[in-house]
């Protein structure tokens, strides 16, 4: 059951886009097209989950060597590198994974909903399983909302925008409105 | 003095004419996240300046001993011990912003703005011109998050840097200290930017106008190409 709230409270309570506000880079850069959407998220989910797994351990490393405070040089470390690799991996042994996938990972490695759902793991001191399950309703968080988003866009697209609002300002206000009605979980669970 | 005349220039390009946030859109996050107060807001700045200038001075001196295919790493690494080192200083100095900031203090690592400076200017200048420049993007960022965060407690909570304001108290508009607000806030700000320097809209945030894309080892062409 536990499972379950964490799972939803990832993806709609605490939307880490809209309402915690981390990967906005990619939120806005990416959401162009649902093809490109649906593959960044993609590639988030599964570097998040891994992420999780990878950096639970080294935590449970660090405590073992009383060099908690160490958290955040050796969680960025591990996720640059975890990047890299499966880069190669997938290059190597999955190509059209890789082909669909590629061109987004390098950009995950600076992308801080990553780092911030690995360190929020340990703030929240979540069990390995749980933390699991928050990163992939995290992951499906970020997916939903650059979705969601890539419609919104379109519409954009063909609207008549003032000059000034052009481009990215108006892109802003319209995350301001999808923002808007993630409020409407708030309070899900009390 | 040409010479001062050009340092003077790497400082003053990041308050206004490059300004990290409302320009070149780096950073977002947190311009979006702690800017429910002005004071959050111009400690996370600060945080950021101290974090930009420190990792910029070691980058600068390192940049001949770093080798390149390996200087995504060394840069982060540099970059994270000098955010360890600052949230210390705040945990112990400053308890009541080290809590509001929260977990956007850790995060500071992976600010594309650092980052950018590290891999753009840093590396490729010396050590006087990255310092300047590192200060300069920094109390640039710090100005664009202190105006959002007024805006942002003025109408959400009708205080401004703990002082209440008259009207606006008793009548506080709550959507302005709420993610959505941030949103909005910052989408009016870049427009009026906009406005006021009478230049064309920036360009689409995508990963070609992104400067970590060299970096993330594509090319400009291998960002653009999947926005078509």
């Amino acid at each position: 059951m536990k499972l379950i709230i964490i799972l939803i409270t990832a993806v709609f309570v605490n939307n880490i886009v809209l309402s915690q506000f981390m990967g906005i880079c990619p939120f806005l850069g990416v959401s162009k097209q649902l093809k490109s959407s649906v593959g960044m998220g993609g590639a988030v989910i599964f570097v998040m989950v891994c992420a999780t797994a990878c950096t639970y351990p080294v935590y449970k490393l660090l405590e073992l060597a009383k060099v908690e405070y160490l958290q955040t040089v050796a969680f960025i470390l591990v996720i640059a590198l975890f990047v890299q690799l499966v880069e190669i991996v997938l290059k190597k042994t999955m190509p059209p994974l890789y082909k669909a996938l590629g061109v987004y990972l390098p950009l995950i490695t600076t992308n801080c909903a990553v780092l911030g759902v690995t360190i929020s793991n340990i703030d929240n001191s979540y069990t390995f399983v749980q933390s699991i399950v928050n990163a992939l309703g995290t992951g499906l968080a970020f997916t939903l909302a650059l979705v969601l988003f890539s419609g919104v866009r379109a519409r954009i697209a063909d609207s008549d925008i003032p000059e000034t609002f052009k481009g990215v300002p108006a892109t802003l206000v319209a995350a301001s409105i999808v923002s808007l009605s993630f409020m409407g979980f708030g309070g899900l669970f009390s | 003095m040409p010479e001062n005349k050009s340092s003077m220039h790497e400082f003053t390009k990041g308050l206004i004419k490059e300004n990290p946030t409302l320009v070149t859109l780096l950073g977002m996050c947190p311009t979006l996240a702690v800017t429910t107060m002005a004071v959050n807001g111009i400690g996370m700045g600060l945080a950021t300046t101290f974090v930009l200038v420190c990792s910029n001075i070691v980058i600068s001196l390192l940049k001949n001993v770093i080798p390149k295919a390996v200087r995504l790493p060394c840069f982060i690494v540099i970059i994270a011990g000098f955010v360890t080192l600052i949230s210390f200083i705040l945990q112990g100095y400053f308890p009541a912003l080290y809590s509001a900031l929260g977990i956007f203090l850790s995060l500071i690592t992976v600010n594309c703005i650092i980052l950018g400076r590290a891999e753009a200017f840093a590396s490729k200048n010396k050590l006087l011109p990255s310092i300047l420049d590192g200060l300069g993007m920094g109390l640039g960022f710090t100005l664009s998050l202190f105006v959002m965060g007024s805006l942002r407690e003025i109408f959400g909570s009708g205080s401004w840097l703990g002082f209440k304001i008259p009207v606006i108290s008793s009548n506080p508009v709550l959507i302005f200290i709420m993610p959505a607000g941030g949103f909005f806030v910052l989408g009016c700000i870049i427009a009026m930017v906009n406005k006021i320097a009478n230049r064309k809209p920036p360009a689409e945030i995508s990963c070609s106008n992104c400067p970590n894309a060299e970096m993330c080892g594509q090319t400009k062409e291998d960002c653009t190409r999947e926005d078509k």
